[in-house]
């Protein structure tokens, strides 16, 4: 039993060893510190570029969710911090881009591309299915071509 | 026959975007564009560093002169390679450097790696914590920004500086802005 306890324990401890966010930097107000959370998710760590900075644990990260922490537990609204680091780093630290006039081709070309694919696609299928149609209403063969046709076959 | 161009479409949009995506790997995306440029250098005061001397460094120092504020560490590879050229810099007086100490983890460290190797810096502040290296928007070290007399950032350099970047892009600027009055 005891050993059992013992594997149970180290497997959790091994789990949450895992995590980025040292327990020393969580804040013991637990709605900031989902708060903080919730805004290092967003935020790319600029290092390690393809993490969030609450997944990285690059030295950066840390002093950036210790900045968002700080800033969090001093009063700032989750927009007011958001804009601080972006300020500070451009919209690249947000690993979701806000829609703008310069992001415009980035959130709708994959629309476009669609509505373009499928136009085409409707064109295609609607002009094949009227070159059936007037093959079908075109006589098959006429006499003449039917005797032909017969006469290779018996060849 | 002219009909048939249309089948060239697909192929001259696959050159298009071949062209653009390949310009793209080009690009270092460690390089990100500067939040800074045309603005004031962010407030930021630090302690002086170990063993160096007991002044700090802020950014009301940096109004009156043109100079360039380096961002380094004693555990930064790249930065080891930039530090004879800033030594060459600070030798022939051409600009002041000033340096931020970037997350020393042991605070003799940043001190000892000066005395080692040469000091190019006029004033040196410790930033352990990111506090002020967060407030540039640096990303690694070594990064360099050029800073005029106002205290408004100029330039941004991402890597390690050396003489070709000086002689064809920061000395012409730098020349600019020192003959500007006032300015």
């Amino acid at each position: 039993m005891p050993r059992i306890f013992f594997v149970i324990v180290s497997s959790i401890s091994i789990v949450t060893s895992a995590l980025a966010v040292d327990p020393n930097e969580i804040l013991k107000n637990p709605d900031l510190e989902a708060r903080a959370r919730a805004i290092s998710k967003g935020l790319r760590c600029v290092v390690c570029q393809n993490q969030s900075i609450d997944d990285s644990d690059a030295s950066l990260a840390r002093d950036l969710r210790i900045l968002v922490r700080k800033r969090l537990s001093a009063g700032d609204t989750n927009k007011q911090v958001l804009d601080y680091v972006v300020s500070r780093y451009g919209d690249f630290v947000l690993l979701k881009p806000p829609v703008k006039l310069e992001t415009l081709v980035l959130w709708f070309s994959p629309f476009i591309i669609i509505i373009i694919g499928l136009t085409a696609g409707i064109i295609f299928f609607r002009r094949q299915r009227y070159n059936l149609k007037s093959a079908s209403l075109s006589p098959a063969l006429n006499n003449q071509e039917r005797e032909k046709l017969n006469n290779m076959l018996e060849d | 026959m002219p009909d048939r161009l249309i089948y060239y479409i697909p192929l001259a949009l696959f050159c298009v975007l071949s062209i653009y995506l390949g310009i793209g790997l080009t690009l270092d995306p460690k390089a990100l564009p500067s939040m800074l440029d045309g603005k004031p250098v962010p407030a930021f005061k630090l302690p002086p560093v170990k063993n160096r001397d007991n002044r700090g460094f802020s950014n009301t120092d940096l109004i009156g002169t043109v100079s360039l504020v380096n961002i380094f560490g004693s555990w930064c590879a790249a930065c080891r390679i930039e530090h004879p050229f800033l030594m060459e810099l600070a030798t022939e007086k051409k600009i002041i450097i000033h340096g931020i100490d970037w997350r020393e983890e042991n605070p003799n460290a940043g001190g000892n790696w000066l005395k080692r190797y040469g000091d190019p810096y006029s004033l040196v502040g410790d930033d352990p914590y990111s506090k002020a290296a967060i407030a540039f928007g640096v990303t690694g070290a070594p990064e360099t920004f050029l800073v005029d007399k106002k205290g408004i950032v100029r330039y941004k350099h991402t890597g390690p500086l050396n003489r070709k970047i000086w002689t064809n892009l920061l000395s012409p600027m730098i020349e600019k802005l020192q003959i500007r009055k006032g300015s």
